[in-house]
């Protein structure tokens, strides 16, 4: 499958080292549709091809988003595209956050760092279910304020009646109003029932083990608690291996996965 | 609404969730309701230890004051807290600055008093030292998680 040459049609500095891009076709035609959670492969040409999360919000149509930190050579590439450039682009992949097992039941999203991005569609496509929720909480965890993603758009969802949302940052200076702690730390205080709820969750591996069980201990059952593996991969199309475990391909099966599935491999050092 | 007595409050926190209501008692002899605006402190680093409060209501911020950086949060803490354990353990002087980040009502104790009445009781002075052992391995684990610098590494997302 070879990539869709897509041109940024806008770029936004999310925080240092994050990128928001927007990509629309080059030949003109519509961008694909895709549902909340799954993945394109981004090609920057010459450079190379990595997994990445889409952001945007999968009822409006329009660009592609992808929210993207420079941690390597192709993520840096794809940070540095601006309006008029071309990347590359397959896609979607992958599987989808279940929302409608939330209907009825709280929704509980917990990101950490660039972990909101691939979040962002569950909380536009919650906002836009939330009178079928019973109630729709969003925990974010970052580095420091300057590294949280989205903060206009945060902030408004601070202020929104719909949605309880608690930020935490590991660092901050006198002049933060918001937590200072690991996002574990306010799941405890946070409203939702736990035997009426499903979690979503997304961030660095080891915090989403302490996530999942601050959300198990709290009550919460292992089926009704999801996350999104994001392990490396290269073909996206179950031809490499690269990203298997078990009889298990993350790049089909995943990356938005039940945790009572994959608990077991999760644990798995390497991979 | 009616006004509720210490121990009743002091129940419904989860350090003092289950105690036995005598015990709760006992407790809240040593504990007066309080209140303080955003930006008072609750506890000054190098002050005398004598009390420490749980938060029934707002967010205290634990900070260390850092020669022309201004103060350095280290952790928020939030309803149902425990805020200070210095009380506990000479020389009883507070490690941190602890300021409330908004208003907020919280409940005094008098960590002599307490300490008094763990001495005479055996069985509620371990009882509370469990409590707040578990209290202290929870803020810790927090306190480890937060030192990893997890956001920092390439990952998610
Ligand atoms: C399904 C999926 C969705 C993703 N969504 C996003 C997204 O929305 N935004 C985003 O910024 N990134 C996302 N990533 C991660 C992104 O793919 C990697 O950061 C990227 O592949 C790094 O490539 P590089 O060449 O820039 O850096 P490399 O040189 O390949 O790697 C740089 C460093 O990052 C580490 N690394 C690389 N990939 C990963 C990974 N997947 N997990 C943990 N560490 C890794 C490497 O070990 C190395 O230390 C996603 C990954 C997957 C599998
Ligand atoms: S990425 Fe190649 S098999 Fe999944």
């Amino acid at each position: 499958m070879t990539p869709r040459p897509f041109q940024v049609s806008a770029s936004r500095r999310e925080t240092e080292d994050s990128w928001t891009l927007a990509l629309e076709p080059a030949d003109g035609g519509a961008a694909p549709a895709f549902l909340p959670g799954q993945f394109n492969m981004i090609y920057a040409f010459g450079v190379g091809e990595v997994p990445i999360s889409i952001s945007g919000d999968p009822a409006a149509g329009g660009p592609l988003e992808h929210t993207v930190r420079a941690v390597g050579p192709v993520s840096a590439a794809i940070c540095r595209a601006r309006p008029g450039d071309q990347l590359g682009v397959r896609g979607p992949f992958g599987s989808s956050w279940p929302l409608a097992a939330a209907e009825g039941r709280h929704a509980v999203v917990v990101a950490g760092g660039v972990g909101l991005a691939p979040l962002r569609p569950v909380v536009l496509g919650a906002l836009a279910m939330r009178q079928r929720l019973e109630g729709l909480v969003l925990l974010c965890g970052g580095r420091s304020p300057a590294d949280l993603l989205f903060g206009p758009e945060l902030e408004g969802w601070e202020e929104d009646p719909r949605l309880d949302v608690g930020v935490t940052v590991d660092s901050a200076g006198g002049e933060w109003r918001g937590h200072v702690g690991v996002v574990t730390t306010l799941i405890d205080g946070a409203a939702f029932d736990p035997a009426r709820a499903v979690a979503f969750v997304v961030g660095p591996e080891v915090m989403m083990r302490f996530t999942v069980e601050a959300l198990l201990a709290r009550g919460m059952d292992a089926a009704d608690v999801y996350i999104s593996i994001e392990r490396n991969m290269k073909c996206a199309v179950t031809q490499c291996g690269r990203c298997q475990f078990g009889p298990t391909f993350a790049c089909r099966e995943g990356p938005v996965m039940r945790f009572a599935e994959i608990e077991r491999f999760f644990r798995v050092r390497e991979l | 609404m009616p006004t509720r007595t210490i121990d009743q409050v002091l129940a419904e926190l989860p350090t003092f969730a289950g105690l036995e209501p005598a015990y709760l008692e006992l407790i809240s002899g040593c504990g007066a309701n309080g209140g303080f605006e955003a930006g008072e402190y609750l506890a000054r680093e190098g002050d005398r230890a004598d009390s420490f409060f749980a938060i029934r209501h707002g967010r205290v911020a634990l900070e260390v004051a850092a020669p022309g950086k201004g103060p350095l949060l280290i952790t928020t803490l939030g309803e149902g807290a425990v805020v200070g354990w210095s009380w506990l353990f000479p020389p009883y002087r507070w490690s941190f600055d602890a300021r409330a980040m908004e208003p907020t009502r919280v409940i005094a104790f008098d960590g002599a008093c307490l300490r008094g009445k763990c001495e005479e009781d055996k069985a509620l002075g371990y009882e509370l030292m469990r409590r707040f052992a578990s209290n202290m391995l929870d803020r810790l684990q927090a306190t480890r998680l937060q030192l990893l610098d997890l956001y920092g590494e390439p990952a998610a997302g």
